[in-house]
């Protein structure tokens, strides 16, 4: 017990990171707590005009949520199979092949998502949603529909991209493990934002 | 073979292969090595405090005389000042750019990033910042931003005029002022690039003080500095975000017919806006969440700075490290919690102002522990009046004095009075302006050595000193008052209120003191170049201070520390060890020398 405390303080006493992982990782972390907050930012804003509003539409009218239900899954799928790439690039053992084909799912999976949420846009565009108005209610509702699912699509456009060239080089052997470790970080990231949008835009 | 490095996180030798870049550009202008890059924030906000000091002296010409005819102020200026008289209109965008530039443009660059990016690594006893080339990339950021809000001067309608806030409707609405139009758009998109660098730069603190340290330097073995950096990056990365969020939102507002801000049933110039459902408010929420932190962001380095100039000129520890310490981190989790207090006036349930009142005045515990702990760090000391020295002082003069005004406008019923008064004005300028300013001074004075090898002039320095303290608390001081009698920040023509022509004489003494002050930073100007070109060649540790950057040679060498990285056996304050000649002790120096006192 004492000798654990000490070498909790030993960590922290410079020479070396105290979190067992380079400065890589305690950025990343930092970027995504930031990054985070931005999220936290728009949905607060969200649900502050949700909660003055007086004529905020039916949410389940308005979107075919079986729809919704499969991109949520599709995400969290792609989470799984990331965790797996993470998970055999870690191992030393392993074939790189192994990650390989792992990360491949996991850009199929966030392609997936992107396409259709592209066909939802399409969709709802088509029905007559804009930035500055909807058929259904309140103006805000397309607002924040548009600048949330928005974003967070931005972040997996932008994910999908990094995974892309991270698949190229680590078939290169250009990429580090811990490299891939780190996209994870923001894939599982992307996925956990998405769940929140789910649960508080597209269910409650 | 690549690996997760565990133990090999610590990366001995990352920065080492600076030392090899040769080339000019390399080196000094797309630089990697975070002292260049910190000289290049400095320099940079340098500039950016001429041009808003520039503009204060237009506010105050019109604020002392305000029916005089300036005819060549009128030739320079004649979009704004035809004739010489100033228009209503320019006179809002003076005071919003003035605002903008001093807090983002000025005490940002040079203090928090500035200062920031040249004392980290090397207190720390690191050789580069974490991630050099997002570092290098922050910077051009940051310039690319500064150069997007001054080109908001010469667009159609000049430049932003809703306030340094950027408060909607006035904002949101192209049509409602002249600078609503593309200057307010620069605005926006300027505040998007900063806000993008100052991430950027604050990851790279919060990462290189987590991870780069030296051996043996412990987290409580850092000096205030490094410690202020670190809560200052922390609540920036944490702070910044949601006004991202505000600002992607205004923009849409303004360009793209969003409602987010925007009421129904507005009416400006005679229109009825088509928007519906938006709250004002919201912005208001957001912009202070962000920007209650944001004086935080800047007034903590600017205390920790002052803690650690006063040992080298008390020549004993600061007075409570400890303390010190904690109290820094109090305020930074308090900083977070109490944005509503500059909304008392918006209409907030009383509920809501109480519970803000509170977590106000709560910021008072740690903040006087932290400033009389600073004047406990001079008693019984032999101090030493140098010229950062005596801005030191100033730091805590302006910290006492301001810091008594915040006592009433953070009580919701004092502030229902004093809400956008002059009371106001010469509060935030004594301690964001005012504590900030002369910390960024006492640092400039106190490293200058370190940073270009030649001392700067102490005659001059301490002439600077003099006829910048005095004017500048006259004025602010001044302005409390003002604020008492009702005098409201931001009215341009205020002598056409009956009840504040009696405060004429008053602001002519402003403006004249306020002149005198802007005058004196040309000696501050001139003695920062000629001691460039000219100054005494210093010594690598000319103060005998206690820190690792003294250790070095002065300019550092890139990759900060020669073949070996330092290896620390104590505190930064080992001052006057009893029974030792040498009155200092470096962190560097050995247990088995100097005996470890903490």
């Amino acid at each position: 017990m004492a000798q654990a405390a000490e070498q909790m303080l030993d960590r922290w006493s410079g020479g070396v990171c105290p979190f067992e992982a380079g400065w890589r990782k305690v950025m990343m972390w930092a970027f995504i707590i930031t990054d985070g907050l931005l999220f936290a930012g728009l949905l607060g804003s969200y649900g502050y005009a949700r909660i003055m509003s007086a004529r905020w539409p039916d949410q389940a009218a308005v979107f075919d949520l079986r729809l919704i239900a499969l991109m949520t899954f599709i995400l969290i799928s792609s989470s799984a199979t990331m965790a797996n790439a993470v998970g055999a690039a870690r191992d030393e053992g392993a074939r790189r092949s192994v990650s390989l084909r792992w990360l491949l799912l996991t850009i199929l999976g966030g392609a997936a998502f992107l396409g259709m949420q592209a066909y939802e846009w399409t969709h709802l565009i088509g029905a007559g949603a804009r930035l500055d108005g909807n058929p259904w209610g309140d103006p805000l509702f397309a607002s924040y529909f548009f600048i949330l699912t928005g974003f967070h699509g931005t972040h997996v456009l932008i994910g999908v991209i990094v995974l892309t060239a991270l698949a190229i080089r680590w078939q290169k052997r250009l990429a580090s493990r811990e490299g891939v470790e780190l996209a994870g970080l923001y894939w599982h990231f992307v996925d956990l934002v998405w769940v929140f949008i789910f649960t508080l835009f597209y269910l409650v | 073979m690549a690996h997760i490095p565990v133990e090999g996180a610590f990366e001995a030798e990352a920065g080492a292969h600076v030392a090899d870049q040769v080339g000019f550009v390399r080196r000094y202008i797309f630089s990697t090595d975070h002292k260049v890059i910190g000289i290049q924030y400095i320099l940079t906000g340098l500039f950016m405090a001429v041009v808003g000091t520039l503009l204060a002296v237009l506010i105050r010409l019109q604020l002392g005389w305000p029916a005089h005819q300036w005819t060549l102020v009128g030739k320079l200026l004649p979009a704004g000042m035809a004739g010489g008289i100033m228009t209503p209109e320019f006179y809002l965008a003076l005071v919003t750019m003035h605002g903008t530039i001093m807090v983002f443009f000025f005490i940002s660059y040079v203090l928090v990033s500035g200062f920031g990016n040249y004392l980290i690594p090397l207190q720390v006893g690191a050789r580069d910042m974490a991630y050099p080339f997002l570092n290098m990339l922050s910077y051009w950021v940051a310039l690319l931003s500064a150069l997007v809000m001054l080109a908001s001067f010469f667009v159609t309608g000049g430049a932003a005029a809703a306030g340094w806030t950027s408060y909607p409707p006035l904002s949101a609405v192209p049509s409602a002022v002249p600078g609503s139009g593309w200057g307010q758009t620069l605005w926006i998109l300027s505040m998007a690039l900063f806000i993008a660098s100052f991430t950027m730069s604050s990851l790279n603190f919060v990462a290189t003080i987590f991870s780069l340290r030296a051996r043996g330097m412990s987290m409580m073995r850092m000096s205030l500095t490094v410690w202020s950096f670190f809560i200052s990056a922390i609540l920036g990365l944490l702070a910044f975000p949601p006004l991202t969020a505000a600002a992607v939102m205004l923009l849409f507002d303004r360009h793209f017919g969003t409602s987010f801000f925007l009421p129904s049933g507005l009416v400006v110039a005679n229109q009825l806006l088509p928007h519906q459902g938006g709250s004002p408010l919201l912005w208001q929420l957001l912009f202070w969440f962000l920007g209650h932190p944001e004086v935080y962001v800047l007034i903590l380095p600017a205390l920790g700075i002052a803690c650690d100039i006063l040992p080298a000129f008390t020549r004993k520890p600061v007075f409570g490290y400890r303390i010190q310490v904690y109290c820094l981190i109090a305020v930074g989790v308090l900083s977070m919690v109490v944005w509503g207090h500059h909304m008392f006036v918006s209409g907030m349930s009383p509920f809501s102002g109480e519970y803000f009142t509170l977590a106000t005045l709560l910021i008072t515990i740690p903040m006087t522990i932290f400033g009389v702990n600073m004047m406990g760090s001079l008693w019984g000391g032999k101090l030493r009046l140098t010229t950062a020295m005596l801005f030191t002082l100033g730091v805590i003069a302006f910290f006492g004095t301001g810091g008594f005004g915040g006592l009433f406008l953070g009580n919701a019923t004092a502030d229902m009075q004093l809400h956008d008064t002059y009371f106001v004005v010469g509060h935030f300028h004594f301690m964001i302006g005012g504590v900030t300013l002369l910390a960024t001074f006492a640092a400039l004075y106190f490293w200058f050595p370190k940073m270009f090898g030649r001392s700067m002039n102490e005659s001059w320095g301490k002439v600077h000193f003099w006829l910048t303290f005095i004017p500048f608390f006259t004025v602010f001081f001044m302005q409390h008052f003002l604020g008492l009698q009702g005098m409201p920040r931001r009215y341009y023509a205020f002598t056409s209120y009956e009840f504040l022509q009696r405060t004429m004489g008053q602001n002519v003494v402003i403006s004249v003191a306020a002149l005198t002050l802007m005058g004196a930073q040309l000696i501050f100007l001139a003695n920062f170049c000629w001691s460039l070109a000219r100054g005494r060649r210093a010594e690598a540790n000319p103060w005998r201070a206690t820190t690792l950057e003294w250790t070095v040679d002065s300019p550092p060498p890139h990759g900060n520390f020669g073949h070996a990285l330092p290896v620390v056996h104590r505190w930064p304050y080992e001052y006057s060890v009893e029974g030792f000649d040498a009155d200092y002790t470096p962190q560097t120096v050995s247990p088995r020398e100097v005996p470890v006192t903490a």
